[in-house]
């Protein structure tokens, strides 16, 4: 595809993975996962539901705890000392299914809450790079709105913003459309795939495969906790080699 | 039938349909009552009964109100000029005001003492309540406890300021230090206030002249102002307890987490009266022998004690009614424990929980009363000691009691309608 040739990957490492293990109570959800994402690299996580994909990124920031295994995140090692989860989860943006932004606050407070607590930078500031982001995911003329005044779409670009207003290095994407009215769902593909043309490193759980298609330089398929298998968009559509996989492309695809 | 449809199932919209104002109801007072009043046999006749019972309320308790009596010293004046006629006597309000609201030992010439703080309360609690207020009023709220108890205590002045002397450099030397570590700063912080404060027990009783007020012992509090003193500071304490209660109830850290159950669960499995009485006889124990500590402050840390468990509780509703969502979504933006909790936690849990909150509020208010029990002479205790047991008063039940009602009546309304309003103004949903 033309614009994916615009879209370089860094040889720089931006994570890495190596045998990590996650158990709730003695249910095994991820199995001996090893994964290095290069900085600039777009990769979408596919797979059913329970296949423990959402598990996976959430581990990455710390929202969920491994318990074997080693995950080095922008050259810190993820490990129990806050200091690194909070400096981990600071470069690391995150765009949850349901949102979750904050109801009390308006957009534009919403975006400038973490760049003035956690960065610092004063409010003036912070407020224009919030307008600059909101923007660039093209709702401005919300940001003294409240969040339950806005459509689930406008929603989860705020939610885009307000990631993007730390200046992450790293974006990760927990089914950021699942929650979403069809006529909603484009426009927040839309924003994710001008971040991702400006080679952001994004990490996407979803089931939008033509999203994958046209932006991801890597697909992963995952089933019970496993990777069962990951290829370039193309060879994993076209040519997928495990009958997991074809069975799960075919479920998906077919209608 | 509409004859677009009429003809086959096939069916295009060619325009779309403008918006319509409803059709105009038929107003006017007759409907109203004919839905609300007289809408069926049953509610009709419910309607006329509950006018006749008011009729009779009325009927019967305005003479009691238009005849009474102002002016007389005793009951027995009153019923002399009653002459057997309905009417309240009133007298007992006049003559015996100053005791219903300060208590009988308070020195009647420092009565403007307790009313400066009164009306002081109100310029320091405003800024908390309305937030619209310039926040610099604020600073006015935190020097206004050290006033208010230097104006009703009396004394030299000295003391309270040297307490918040030693608040301000302890805080002063708490925040230099809090880069190197909370456990480290908070240590170095009480024990600047502590040395401030021991060296200011000194200064305080060697120039005990220094801007000196007629000193009030404890003792001679009463009547409502007591009740006013207890629900302020309790109400004022027991909340931020409460909410601390709540937060380690929910902590991570098991020996911070028991305390917090084993607190809560015990304070709320006991009656108050009991602790109370604790309070009054049982409670010196606990301190270092030579203590003398008021009986005031005794009670104040058992009523405290006692309404932020049940706050505890409330706000642990708050807390729980939020989406595990917020907390991750603070947690993903690199919020620490504090920040997350303090900007997006508890500001949205409080506001759930302003019902409750008001609840145990409004209660606490109500139970200053039962001080009366461990023989303080609150509002309560003045009417049934001193007032009901003087010659000149036995027997005026009705009048003194139904003062008492008012008086908390109209504070507790005045609470429920603030946080009426407060959540009216916390609406973020339909604006």
């Amino acid at each position: 595809m033309a614009e994916q040739a615009q879209m370089t990957v860094s040889d720089e490492v931006a994570i890495t993975i190596e045998n990590m293990n996650k158990w709730y109570g003695s249910f095994h959800v991820l199995r001996d996962i090893n994964l290095t994402v290069n900085r600039g690299e777009r990769i979408v996580i596919a797979g059913p539901s329970g296949s423990g994909k959402s598990t996976l990124i959430r581990c990455i920031n710390a929202l969920e705890e491994h318990q074997k295994g080693k995950i080095v995140v922008d050259g810190t090692l993820l490990s129990s000392d806050l200091k690194n989860i909070d400096k981990i989860r600071s470069e690391v943006g995150m765009v949850f299914q349901h949102f979750n932004l904050f109801p009390h606050l308006t957009i534009l407070e919403n975006c400038t809450l973490a760049p003035i607590w956690v960065r610092k930078i004063p409010k003036k500031q912070a407020e224009e790079t919030a307008m600059h982001f909101l923007e660039k995911v093209k709702i401005p003329e919300q940001a003294d709105k409240y969040p339950g005044q806005l459509s689930g779409g406008q929603q989860q670009r705020v939610a885009i913003a307000r990631s993007l207003c730390m200046r992450p290095r790293i974006m990760l994407f927990d089914e950021p459309t699942s929650a979403l009215d069809p006529e909603m769902i484009k426009e927040v593909l839309d924003t994710m795939v001008s971040l991702a043309e400006e080679g952001m490193t994004m990490l996407c759980v979803t089931h939008e495969m033509g999203f994958a298609r046209q932006v991801a330089n890597r697909v992963i398929f995952m089933d019970q906790g496993q990777i069962v298998e990951q290829n370039e968009p193309e060879e994993f559509f076209n040519n997928p080699q495990s009958d997991r996989t074809k069975l799960f492309l075919s479920q998906i695809l077919g209608h | 039938m509409s004859d677009t449809h009429a003809q086959s199932v096939a069916f295009v919209r060619d325009t779309m349909l403008p918006e319509q104002a409803p059709p105009a109801s038929e107003a006017g007072v007759v409907k109203w009552m004919r839905e609300n009043l007289f809408p069926g046999p049953v509610n009709t006749i419910l309607t006329l009964l509950a006018i006749y019972f008011i009729y009779k309320i009325v009927a019967g308790s305005l003479p009691w109100f238009w005849n009474g009596i102002w002016t007389t010293s005793s009951l027995a004046e009153c019923r002399e000029i009653l002459q057997g006629a309905t009417g309240g006597c009133f007298s007992v309000l006049t003559e015996r005001w100053n005791q219903l609201l300060f208590g009988f030992k308070y020195p009647s010439d420092q009565y403007w003492r307790p009313l400066v703080a009164f009306i002081l309360l109100a310029v320091a609690v405003a800024p908390v309540l309305f937030a619209h207020l310039p926040r610099k009023m604020l600073l006015f709220t935190g020097i206004y406890p050290f006033l208010a108890f230097w104006l009703i205590w009396g004394g030299t002045i000295l003391s309270p300021l040297m307490v918040l002397i030693g608040v301000l450099a302890g805080l002063a030397a708490f925040r230099r230090i809090e880069a190197s570590g909370f456990a480290m700063a908070a240590l170095a912080g009480l024990v600047t206030a502590v040395v401030i404060w021991w060296l200011g027990g000194f200064l305080a009783s060697a120039a005990s002249g220094v801007l000196a007020l007629e000193a009030v012992p404890s003792r001679d509090m009463g009547g409502f102002m007591l009740n006013m003193i207890l629900g302020t500071v309790c109400v004022s304490l027991s909340l931020p307890i409460g909410i601390l209660l709540a937060l380690g109830r929910q902590s991570h850290m098991p020996i911070i987490k028991w305390i917090c159950v084993v607190f809560i669960e015990f304070i709320r499995g006991v009656p108050l009266i009991t602790l109370l009485f604790v309070a009054n006889v049982v409670l010196s124990y606990f301190f270092p022998p030579e203590t003398n500590l008021d009986l005031i402050i005794r009670v104040i840390i058992m009523i405290t004690a006692f309404a932020s468990a049940y706050i505890a509780e409330v706000v642990r509703g708050g807390l729980a009614a939020l989406p595990r969502g917020q907390y991750e979504a603070a947690d993903s933006l690199g919020l620490d424990y504090a920040q997350s909790m303090r900007l997006i936690i508890l500001p949205q849990a409080l506001k759930i929980s302003i019902p409750g909150i008001v609840n145990v509020a409004v209660g606490l208010f109500k139970d200053t009363t039962l001080v009366s029990v461990i023989s303080m002479f609150d509002l309560v205790g003045m009417i049934r000691g001193p007032i009901l047991a003087s010659t000149e008063w036995n027997g005026v039940y009705w009048e003194l009691w139904g003062f008492a009602v008012l008086t908390f009546f109209v504070v507790c309304y005045g609470i429920s309608q603030y946080s009426q309003w407060l959540e009216r103004q916390l609406q973020r949903d339909h604006r």
